[in-house]
């Protein structure tokens, strides 16, 4: 059983610029902090090693930081420009019983974090849903395209802080 | 239900409306289709379980909308399924009455701020007969629904048109 | 003239009597054989995780509830069992028993509901009415302690919302004496009847390690030989003070991992219930219920992930703060939503009635694959 500080030493003699920082002094769990176009050999070394064999993807979420700039116009709507959007991923081990927790962030305006469906099939639909609720992309899925919203949805991604409600939906009024 | 099979115990003969025995028939055996969409569906298959059996009043789930009378909408209606509500409506042969289970399907529910994918009430894409108030309803509010739908159909006339 | 074959597509469509809610399955078909099956879900997308930003903490219970309508009390246990993480507060002994207990019922009365749909499904309408006419009993027991049947908003951060009625214990202990025996009427009624064992037998078999790459967890992963039941390997609230055994498919009737090990796992999961319910009316001390609910939730900036056993896998909570008393962010890991995923693999080249063997195993609730 490894902590997360003994895996982060690991990771940084293997991978060193892409692996960059480790924050651990918030409630309740320390996490590393990756850079998101090299996810997919780092998740691969996680996996496969022998000393620390991640085989399971518990979880994968992503986030809306709203830690760009925020402008409200006259009627008192949200915009927000810059920041980053981020995803987390919550790995373990069922046969060494050790959990890590993954961030990456992305910009805003465009972002691509490499996909881990190789590697966990498990990640699959939880990348769907991340692109379709909260619109970050994902390098080399197999089949990226909206999963709770229906296929025709125009008016963006709904878990994203400035997200406006459309009036109508194909003659439905959407609105109270 | 009290209008007609009492009568039987007398004699064999039977004088009434023909406006009066086409609704006693409609209303004694209401087959409904079995939509359930969510929580209120579980309430819903209670209610045909055995502690408050359905079927004593004549309803049976039926599962194609070609073979029912009445659907019951229980649970949340989403705008992508709200199309498809439609479609089944549709292919529902008349007459044919609507309830609508539950606060979801009354006028959105509890989702009704910040659901940006809830339709705000069954009735904003068909027509609704009897709403049922509850989250989930009660099973026996669900009959105390089902009871006021056959007092509305008791009250049809051939002549007069429908609401 | 040639002869020519085509696929032909089958729409399993949202409204259909064996789908256990709004799911619709695309079929791709070459005669009777199965090629692919494609699921689209998002007809019950109710917007939870939106909703829950816009709420204070104690105002998302009820929300939770309404995601897997059929064991409401673990969503609210493991929503309060991350919260209280978060926030870092000792809870009284008192109330860690009522969860367990509450949590224990509602795991036999969901394991009901599965059997009895799943029965209904084959074709075998009888133990249908079997299971629900015991369903209500445990009803009736939660109507008795907090007004509700079904949607309970009973367990809250910190504590529960009210005591246990004086006759509660005594009513569970008639229970417990009363529905030991119903299991083996079911036993001789549905598990096996030789229809029931022919229909899922060998259907739809899934191996240890893929269902471990799909994250599969919970009677599915366990019916495939795999010993994994977070009761006892990530040990949560006072489970770890019981004394109770986990049923592992073992293969008596076809393969490890086929469908009659997934039905067969659940109705010996609803025998170790009853221990632990037992033992947990055994040990309950006496105490205040309500002392530690905090009076305003304000946690500290952090995030934190914490998981329950629920009756269909691994619940898990990912919640987010950033110091106000609304959540930033919660993501609700639901193991319907990942056991679903692994329907394409278990139906290749079998035929169609066979589909509806196997989604009826997983046992989905439609309310958590969509949330």
């Amino acid at each position: 059983m490894k902590n997360t500080e003994e895996i982060f030493n690991l990771l940084k003699e293997k991978f060193g610029e892409a692996i960059i920082e480790l924050k651990a002094d918030q409630p309740v769990e320390a996490f590393i902090t990756v850079n998101p176009l090299e996810l997919d050999k780092i998740c691969k070394y996680l996996a496969e090693t022998d000393e620390l064999k991640f085989d399971s993807l518990m979880n994968l979420s992503g986030v809306d930081e709203a830690n760009g700039e925020s402008t409200k116009d006259e009627e008192g709507n949200l915009t927000i420009t810059g920041g980053t959007l981020s995803v987390f991923y919550h790995l373990e081990s069922t046969s060494l019983k050790h959990k890590l927790t993954l961030k990456v962030s992305a910009p805003r305006e465009n972002a691509e974090v490499t996909s881990v469906s190789e590697i966990w099939k498990c990640a699959d639909w939880h990348e769907r849903e991340a692109y379709d609720l909260i619109g970050i992309k994902f390098l080399n899925h197999p089949d990226l395209r909206r999963i709770l919203m229906p296929y025709d949805w125009e008016a963006g991604h709904p878990l994203q802080k400035d997200y406006r409600n459309p009036e109508y939906y194909q003659g439905m009024k959407v609105p109270y | 239900m009290g209008l007609l099979d009492k009568q039987f115990n007398d004699e064999n003969i039977v004088i009434t409306k023909v406006g009066d025995l086409l609704n006693w028939a409609r209303l004694s055996s209401l087959w409904q289709m079995s939509f359930g969409l969510a929580c209120c569906a579980i309430e819903m298959m209670a209610t045909s379980a055995s502690h408050y059996d359905f079927d004593r009043f004549g309803v049976i789930p039926r599962p194609s909308p070609r073979q029912c009378d009445a659907i019951i909408i229980s649970g949340t209606v989403t705008l992508k399924m709200a199309i498809r509500i439609k479609r089944l409506y549709e292919q529902m042969p008349d007459p044919k009455y609507v309830i609508s289970m539950g606060s979801c399907s009354n006028c959105g529910g509890p989702y009704w701020e910040h659901g940006y994918h809830v339709l705000k009430g069954v009735d904003r894409v068909i027509p609704v007969d009897v709403y049922v108030p509850g989250c989930p309803p009660r099973p026996e509010a669900l009959l105390e629904g089902l009871l006021k739908l056959q007092e509305k159909i008791r009250n049809e006339s051939l002549v007069k048109k429908s609401a | 003239m040639a002869l020519k074959t085509e696929e032909m597509i089958l729409n399993m469509g949202p409204q259909h009597p064996s789908t256990h809610g709004v799911l619709r399955l695309e079929l791709q078909l070459e005669g009777e054989l199965i090629v692919n099956v494609v699921p689209h879900i998002g007809y019950l997308h109710r917007c939870f995780e939106k909703h829950a930003e816009a709420m204070t903490y104690p105002q998302v219970i009820p929300y939770t509830d309404r995601m897997d309508y059929l064991a409401s009390m673990y969503n609210e246990f493991g929503y309060a069992l991350a919260v209280e993480k978060l926030l870092n507060i000792e809870i009284p002994e008192r109330v860690e028993y009522i969860r367990v207990i509450m949590g224990e019922l509602q795991r036999i009365a969901s394991h009901l509901v599965a059997i009895g749909t799943y029965g209904a499904d084959i074709g075998a309408f009888t133990p249908f009415l079997f299971c629900f006419r015991d369903r209500e009993k445990i009803l009736s027991l939660y109507e008795m302690t907090c007004g509700a049947r079904l949607l309970y908003n009973y367990i809250w951060v910190g504590g529960v919302s009210h005591d246990l009625h004086p006759d509660f214990l005594r009513l569970t202990k008639e229970f417990i004496d009363y529905f030991r025996p119903k299991i083996t009427e079911l036993n001789n009624l549905l598990s096996y009847n030789k229809i029931f064992i022919e229909r899922t037998a060998n259907v739809g078999i899934l191996k240890k390690d893929v269902a471990v790459n799909y994250g599969i967890t919970g009677p599915m992963l366990r019916a495939s030989g795999m010993k994994w039941d977070l009761r006892k390997d990530d040990p949560y609230s006072v489970y770890d003070k019981f004394d109770f055994d986990i049923p592992v498919g073992d293969g008596r009737m076809g393969t490890v991992g086929d469908s009659w090990d997934r039905y067969f796992v659940r109705v010996l999961e609803m025998e170790e219930s009853l221990k632990i319910i037992e033992q947990a009316i055994a040990q309950i001390p006496e105490g205040d219920v309500t002392s530690a609910i905090p009076k305003r939730i304000k946690p500290p900036v952090g995030q934190v992930y914490s998981r329950v056993e629920n009756p269909r896998g691994e619940l898990g909570y990912f919640i987010m703060s950033n110091g106000t008393p609304n959540p930033f962010r919660i993501k609700v890991r639901g193991p319907s939503f990942i056991n679903l995923a692994v329907i394409n693999e278990l139906c290749k080249d079998l035929l169609v009635a066979d589909v509806i063997t196997i989604l009826g195993s997983i046992d989905i609730v439609l309310g958590e694959v969509d949330r």
